[in-house]
């Protein structure tokens, strides 16, 4: 394993990008742009440009503050004003990182929210953050977007209308009233044509774990390769310039045979390959993806890279139908399909990128993903005969990560892997 | 206790731990075409099913009465006990003989045990029946009225009949009658919660999810007219609301050990999907579904399930408290449960603000140990009557 840290292209745009949006956000005071809360899934991005407002996203603040180990101090101040140790911790992180000044990665103080956008998207915890927002925030409009659940593996025109009806007269005459601004749909259509250039590049990328090696890992990597797109760029040129770098990067170390680059270096022995399920774990992030590079496994694909939306089965934002297309963005997103949809999409990554074991981080906070998450695993055992396994940790509460428990979980994986590979290659033996 | 109303509250107590639900079942032999359709908490408007013919079956878990050996195979410890009770139930088949299941867009874990049903291939039908969040008539109406739309086309497929304008509006009626009925026992328990305990209360409210409306209407009349006598001894207790409890239903014996030490509960949100809307649903209309769509969009009571920022919850609850003259509130929530634990430090706040007292408390539907949960409320009880200036007893 090289040790040297390699900075490429992609990382230093997405760098400038973010540096930029946080320079912004301190910078609202003096510039008077209005500042936006809401969610990654079924996040409107694009529509939020439109009016020229900045997007801030709670649970990528909780996320980093997770990553930056500071979000054991913020739980245990969200726990001592009431909130429940069984409780989602992204909210009780969020809620302690206000209460402690509201201080954004960039180390300077994220500024308050202008609007609430609930775009309650797979996740009805989403709802309820929001409640508690509107409290903290006593004032501030709360517009709501109720995204239908895919319970029969479909997006009906009712659904569509629905959801259509609310942005017409729900979210943007509150957008409208906040940025002071008309909605101009022709503004957003042409938003849209970036977003859908960056949706089919972002397809190109994660398709490349096809390759052996896999040039990238589309699970601990993959959470930074879909920053852009969910954060707040999805529709801008910048997003679009990212991706093209990133996959003409990525096709560059196809071409060269190259592995996933890691912390440590690039992974030089491809010895399993994974398909994940579930979010990863933030508060200790670099040693829980240590204990899969050390061991020569490459995640090849991962739902969570889709909550976001899933952008492999075709979905594309449309200018033609600015509102329509948001609509069917938000019903789009993984966990807003219902269980057998997703044991389909991942059954077909399983195939599709021939993984040779299918892995649960099963995560405490998170119902949204855990419940049904065991009968998922045992479905696609069945299925398609293949080695699964399960570990659990938690979004950013660093109490719920036990090092010692995933490293025996995993080591055990992984033994089941190699022994898998021998039999097969000695059946392969007799066979020839 | 009076000896002639015994009988009635035996038989209640036993239909509403009737896992089997054998009453249902049996109602269902009598006569061909009827369906038993189950749904899971919190409300559904049982009406559509009445008027096609069928009984809509309140399923609560398994509680302290099932052995969950399956069910934990689906469900990692960090999630609520309720689900595993329920998929216990089906993988015995206690739930044979049920047409269709319905699952209300409560969170997330009622949200995907729909999907686990789906799997299991349980029912002729399995709806996720997605609630509007958004309360415009025009928009989430409308989203409304097309779910509702497909529950009846689901009863259609099996029955081969839909329910006509008239049928609709007489089922209408009928519900209208059980939550007048419902709401009378609890107005007059809030002055003499003495006469009917809240133990006896929980069972006859929990008994109508497993039998027709008709039926239960019956009983609440005869429970009526028995609160309405000058019956029992009051004690020396505490007036409370317990909120919180929406779901996953605590076990008998927490709600015993809540009156015994020290509590009369004069309202709950324990069977709030019975209570769900607070009035009457026009039942003479020529839109039936429309009038069960407009009570639900202007006439919900309130819950961790709804979105309210337009009608926050707190100031409604605390009017409620208010209302039944209650001395206090115990938050009672089932561990592991997102909505109500999350709403849980704004309504205490709301209660700091209000001057309302309050104890927290999380249980799951099986927890065999009440001692530690009967001191706290026992402590509480103690301290709001010792302490505090004015009597509490009687009005």
């Amino acid at each position: 394993m090289s040790k040297e840290v390699v900075k490429e292209k992609s990382m230093v745009l997405q760098k400038e990008m973010l540096g930029k949006h946080f320079i912004e956000l301190s910078r609202t005071h003096e510039t008077g742009k209005k500042v936006v809360y809401t969610f990654v899934p079924g996040n409107l991005s694009e529509l939020i440009l439109a009016f020229g407002m900045l997007p801030v996203y709670p649970e990528i603040n909780a996320l980093q503050s997770g990553m930056r180990k500071k979000s054991g101090s913020f739980i245990r101040e969200a726990e001592k004003m009431g909130h429940s140790e069984d409780v989602c911790t992204y909210v009780k992180c969020d809620i302690g990182m206000m209460l402690n000044g509201n201080i954004g990665p960039t180390g300077e103080k994220l500024p308050p929210p202008d609007l609430l956008l609930l775009s309650y998207t797979g996740c009805f915890t989403f709802m309820k953050w929001f409640e508690s927002l509107e409290r903290l925030y006593p004032g501030v409009p709360v517009a709501m977007l109720h995204t239908p659940y895919q319970e029969n593996g479909e997006i009906t025109e009712e659904m569509t209308n629905y959801m259509v009806e609310q942005l017409k007269q729900e979210v943007i005459p509150k957008m409208e009233m906040v940025s002071g601004k008309k909605y101009d749909e022709s503004k957003l259509a042409g938003i849209l044509e970036n977003s859908a250039r960056a949706e089919d590049l972002i397809v190109k990328i994660f398709s490349t774990t096809k390759n052996r090696p896999s040039p990238i890992d589309a699970y601990f990597a993959g959470v930074y390769y879909i920053g852009p797109i969910n954060s707040g760029f999805r529709g801008t040129p910048e997003a679009v310039t990212y991706y093209e770098a990133l996959y003409e990067e990525i096709l560059e170390r196809v071409r060269l045979g190259l592995g996933p680059i890691t912390p440590e270096g690039e992974m030089e022995e491809e010895r399993f390959r994974l398909v994940v399920e579930g979010p990863p774990n933030w508060t200790s992030f670099r040693e829980f993806w240590k204990l899969f590079y050390d061991m020569g496994a490459v995640v090849v694909a991962s739902s969570y890279t889709k909550v976001g939306g899933v952008h492999d089965l075709g979905f594309r934002h449309d200018p033609a139908q600015p509102l329509a297309s948001l609509g069917k963005y938000c019903m789009n997103c993984y966990t807003n399909l219902n269980l057998p949809q997703r044991i389909d999409l991942l059954a077909k990554y399983i195939t599709e990128y021939h993984a040779d074991g299918f892995l649960v981080n099963s995560i405490k906070s998170c119902n949204s993903f855990s419940a049904g998450q065991l009968l998922m695993m045992r479905q696609l055992e069945e299925r398609l005969g293949i080695p699964v396994s399960f570990i659990e940790s938690d979004l950013v509460d660093p109490r719920y990560f036990s090092y010692s428990n995933i490293k025996n979980r995993l080591d055990s994986f992984f033994q089941m892997l190699d022994q898998r590979k021998i039999i097969k290659g000695q059946m392969e033996e007799t066979t020839a | 206790m009076h000896t002639e109303i015994q009988p009635l509250l035996e038989t209640c107590k036993q239909l509403a731990f009737d896992l089997q639900f054998s009453h249902a079942k049996k109602w269902k032999a009598e006569k061909a075409g009827r369906i038993l359709v189950g749904y899971m908490p919190i409300y559904f408007p049982r009406e559509i099913v009445h008027a096609a013919g069928g009984l809509a079956v309140g399923i609560l878990g398994g509680g302290d009465h099932k052995q969950i050996i399956k069910g934990d195979a689906y469900y990692q410890s960090y999630i609520c006990h309720m689900p595993r009770g329920i998929i216990e139930m089906a993988l015995d088949d206690n739930l044979n003989g049920f047409d269709g299941f319905i699952f209300p867009s409560i969170c997330d874990v009622i949200r995907n045990l729909s999907g686990i049903f789906r799997m299991l291939g349980k029912g002729k039908f399995v709806k996720y029946l997605d609630f509007p969040q958004n309360f415009e008539p025009a928009i989430g109406g409308t989203f409304y009225k097309k779910e509702l739309q497909l529950v009846l086309d689901e009863m259609f497929r099996i029955t081969g009949r839909r329910p006509t304008m008239e049928e609709l509006n007489h089922s209408i009626g009928l519900f209208n009658r059980n939550r007048q009925l419902t709401e009378r026992i609890y107005d007059i328990r809030q002055n003499y919660p003495w006469r009917l305990s809240f133990e006896d209360l929980y069972c006859v409210l929990r008994a109508g999810l497993v039998m027709p409306v008709e039926e239960h209407n019956r009983i609440l009349s005869e429970i009526l007219d028995y609160v309405k006598q000058d019956v029992g001894e009051p004690m020396d207790k505490i007036k409370v609301v317990v909120n919180g409890a929406f779901c996953e239903q605590p076990p008998l014996g927490l709600i015993k050990s809540i009156e015994i030490a020290g509590c009369y509960v004069v309202d709950d949100d324990l069977l709030v999907g019975s209570r769900w809307i607070q009035g009457d649903i026009g039942d003479d209309t020529s839109d039936p579904i429309g009038a069960i769509v407009d009570a639900y969009l202007t006439k919900s009571t309130f819950s961790s399930s709804v979105y309210d920022v337009n009608n926050p919850k707190e100031a409604r609850l605390i009017a409620l408290a208010r209302h039944r003259r209650a001395d206090g509130i115990l938050f009672a929530a089932a561990s592991f449960c997102d909505p109500a634990l999350l709403d849980r430090p704004q309504l205490q706040k709301a209660c700091d603000d209000a001057g309302m007292r309050y104890i927290s408390f999380q249980y799951s539907e099986n927890t065999g140990q009440f001692k530690v949960i009967k001191e706290q409320v026992g402590t509480f009880s103690d301290s709001i009557k010792l302490w505090e200036e004015e009597a509490v007893m009687g009005n």
